[in-house]
């Protein structure tokens, strides 16, 4: 199969599907001939033109309203905004507007659209251009939110996105983007809600998401030369959440740490271990369940800081250690 | 005394001759880092204001030193221009610990506060309530500063520029909003961007008075902005300036600039303000081709001195990653 980057993977599911469905559009700041803060888009205005691949001004809020707008009255609109902090100024518009119209007006309408935006750190370019935010978005009943870590994950899971009729949140990561895989040239949907085991293993379970799949595999294949079995699940959905693979994955290891470059304090990664908790999964621990998520600090421009402020390979080995350590003891 | 053009009463000749070096310190500035840039020594992002240095060094010219600026992501020269030294601006790019936030802010983010610097902003439009609430303070505690409230032609398509204008409109507050436009947003130019010929002429919409200036000839920014700042301290609220200019290099780094041509950058580098002062000196005699180059040469080797100052600083220790989160 051919190999291409997360970043062609995500311009190739825009462009195939814009080719198929005239309602597509994207909208966004310098998505034209700049090609995209990230250069998601170029070459799209060549082909499309811009009637559908729509510059707009720096008008966060005003854009995403607009998406909405269009989504509820006939259009499927993608809205990319540069940087996913700024959803921020979006806010009330995905959050108050595109989340509960349906559900407000007794079931009546839809908000067919997808919210791309790159997340997380890595960069440099520090703390209001770095955060990962997802937590926020899976809080709100009426959005679903999506986190893919590979290129051929990218793909599928931004078709199934686009031909969701609700509101979508789509994460990209920065530092993902020149990562390549293989990807079909052809349209393919990966259902949201479907988890992915990324490596199969015995002795300890880790969920991680986005980046954190790849750290997390990086430290599995540390783990296994001291013999540690690990068994890497990507939700790449949050909302839905496919908690049934995790389940089993959990009733297989009986050990569960999550990794998610997110602030540990608030972040999803206490939801993933609640509904652990909650399940028949809980029975099988043979440890206290470890979070691993980033520091409760905005990220920070110095590089080896930078670093300090999110989990890292070596966190992710000594967390899997700890739960290998710790057995859960039973009180009289 | 200066006959050919007309000068706020308190520039003087010194003042003047200061400027023009300040303009140089601020374009040897951007122009080092656009090099340490491109050799991998600073990273992250930054964005440059070579061509700009007029609207910055202008509109702070004519502030008393109590007074305060917001600035942007494009904020390097309102820095110097507000008084900052250029060795802890280089120590931020550079991520050490002598650096105006110790590191953790980067380009984006210095701020000079004991000078009045409220900070650059990552956050397009960000700072433009901020500034109206700087303005809210010194009314309420009576404390006569004006705020300068620096911000893109781009920035002017954000809610929170309607939302922070008409607030300090209808509060009288002590701000003047400068518009520096230079002619882009990212690659927005401002033809397909906004409807209007000026955006100073939004000012209408919330009963304050704006005004457009050149802004590549320090004079006019000075005359312009000097006339707001004092109906500002007045009590007779805020005004819209808008600065007409244009930036030199690309939006940030890595930009093909396809969204314009070369043809319109070189008739703006024409435009060039630090010559445009230069020349002014001269032809009033206020400075000589020679004082004039050693006040180049003087504001080069500022800067190169602190790149030296940067290199030699330290990193910060990892220790230091939860320090200063709350007060
Ligand atoms: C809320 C927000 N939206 C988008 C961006 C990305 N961005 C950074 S600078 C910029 C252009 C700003 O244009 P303008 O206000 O004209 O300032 P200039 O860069 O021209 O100095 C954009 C779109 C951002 N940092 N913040
Ligand atoms: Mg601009």
């Amino acid at each position: 199969m051919r190999e291409i980057t997360y970043l062609e993977a995500v311009r190739e599911a825009m462009s195939q599907e814009m080719r198929e469905n005239k309602d597509v559009f994207i909208l966004g700041e310098d998505i034209g001939v700049y090609g995209g803060a990230f250069g998601v888009t170029r070459g799209m205005i060549e082909e499309f033109g811009p009637e559908r691949v729509r510059n707009t001004p720096i008008s966060e809020s005003a854009i995403a309203g607009t998406a909405i707008g269009a989504a509820l009255t006939g259009m499927r609109p993608i809205l990319e905004l540069q940087f996913s902090d700024f959803i921020t100024i979006s806010m009330d518009q995905i959050v108050n507007q595109a989340a509960k119209l349906r559900y407000m007006y007794g079931g009546k309408g839809k908000v067919p659209m997808v919210l791309r935006t790159p997340a997380g750190s890595g960069t440099g370019a520090a703390a209001q251009h770095s955060q990962s935010l997802e937590a926020w978005m899976t809080h709100i009943p009426g959005l679903k939110v999506v986190q893919p870590s590979t290129a051929y994950d990218v793909k599928g899971l931004l078709k199934a996105a686009m031909d969701d009729d609700n509101p979508v949140i789509f994460y990209e990561h920065k530092l993902l983007y020149k990562t390549k895989g293989d990807v079909p040239e052809e349209q393919y949907s990966i259902p949201l809600g479907k988890a992915d085991i990324k490596r199969e293993g015995t002795d300890v379970t880790i969920v991680a998401t986005a980046i954190m799949v790849h750290k997390a595999l990086e430290a599995a294949a540390e783990l296994d030369k001291e013999g540690i079995s690990i068994e890497v699940v990507d939700p790449r959905t949050l909302v839905p959440l496919d908690t049934d693979t995790i389940v089993e994955s959990v009733k297989k290891t009986s050990r569960l740490v999550v990794v998610h470059e997110a602030v540990k304090r608030g972040g999803y990664g206490g939801e993933i271990a609640s509904a652990i908790a909650e399940s028949d999964a809980f029975d099988y621990l043979d440890a206290p369940i470890k979070r691993v998520g980033g520091k409760a600090v905005p990220i920070p421009y110095n590089p080896e800081l930078e670093k300090a402020a999110v989990p890292q390979v070596p966190d992710i080995i000594e967390a899997v250690k700890e739960t290998l350590n710790k057995r859960i003891t039973t009180h009289a | 005394m200066i006959k050919t053009v007309k000068l706020p009463p308190q520039i003087t000749e010194e003042k003047l001759v200061d400027l023009y070096k300040d303009m140089w310190l601020i374009r040897y500035f951007d122009e080092k880092v656009d090099e340490f840039f491109a050799k991998g020594m600073i990273h992250g992002t930054t964005h440059l204001c070579v061509g700009q240095e007029a609207s910055a060094s202008g509109a702070c010219a004519v502030l008393e030193n109590k007074d305060k600026i917001t600035s942007t992501h494009r904020g390097h020269g309102h820095c110097i221009a507000k008084g900052a030294e250029v060795n802890k601006m280089m120590a931020e790019l550079f991520g050490r610990t002598t650096g105006y936030c110790k590191g953790k802010g980067g380009s984006m983010h210095i701020a000079d506060v004991d000078k009045g610097n409220l900070g650059a902003n990552g956050i397009v439009g960000g700072g433009i309530p901020l500034a109206v609430g700087a303005g809210l303070t010194s009314k309420m505690k009576e404390e006569g500063y004006v705020v300068l409230c620096f911000f893109g032609d781009g920035a002017s398509n954000e809610g929170s520029f309607h939302e922070a204008i008409n607030l300090a409109s209808i509060w009288d507050l002590p701000v003047v909003f400068i518009c520096e436009n230079n002619q882009y947003g990212m690659s927005g130019s401002v033809k397909e961007m906004v409807n209007i010929e000026n955006i100073a002429d939004r000012a209408a919409a919330y009963g304050i008075p704006g005004k457009v200036v050149d802004g590549n000839d320090i004079i006019d920014v000075m005359n312009g902005v000097n006339e707001a700042v004092e109906r500002a301290r007045n009590g007779q609220g805020p005004t819209i300036i808008e600065a007409k200019t244009y930036r030199w290099k690309g939006h940030s780094k890595s930009d093909a600039k396809k969204y314009r041509t070369r043809e319109e950058e070189k008739e703006w580098r024409e435009k060039d303000p630090i010559a445009r002062l230069r020349k002014l000196l001269i032809d009033e005699g206020i400075l000589t081709e020679e004082k004039a180059d050693q006040l180049k040469q003087e504001a080069k080797h500022e800067i190169e001195s602190s790149i030296e100052f940067a290199k030699n600083s330290p990193e910060p220790s990892v220790d230091e990653l939860m320090e200063d989160i709350y007060a």
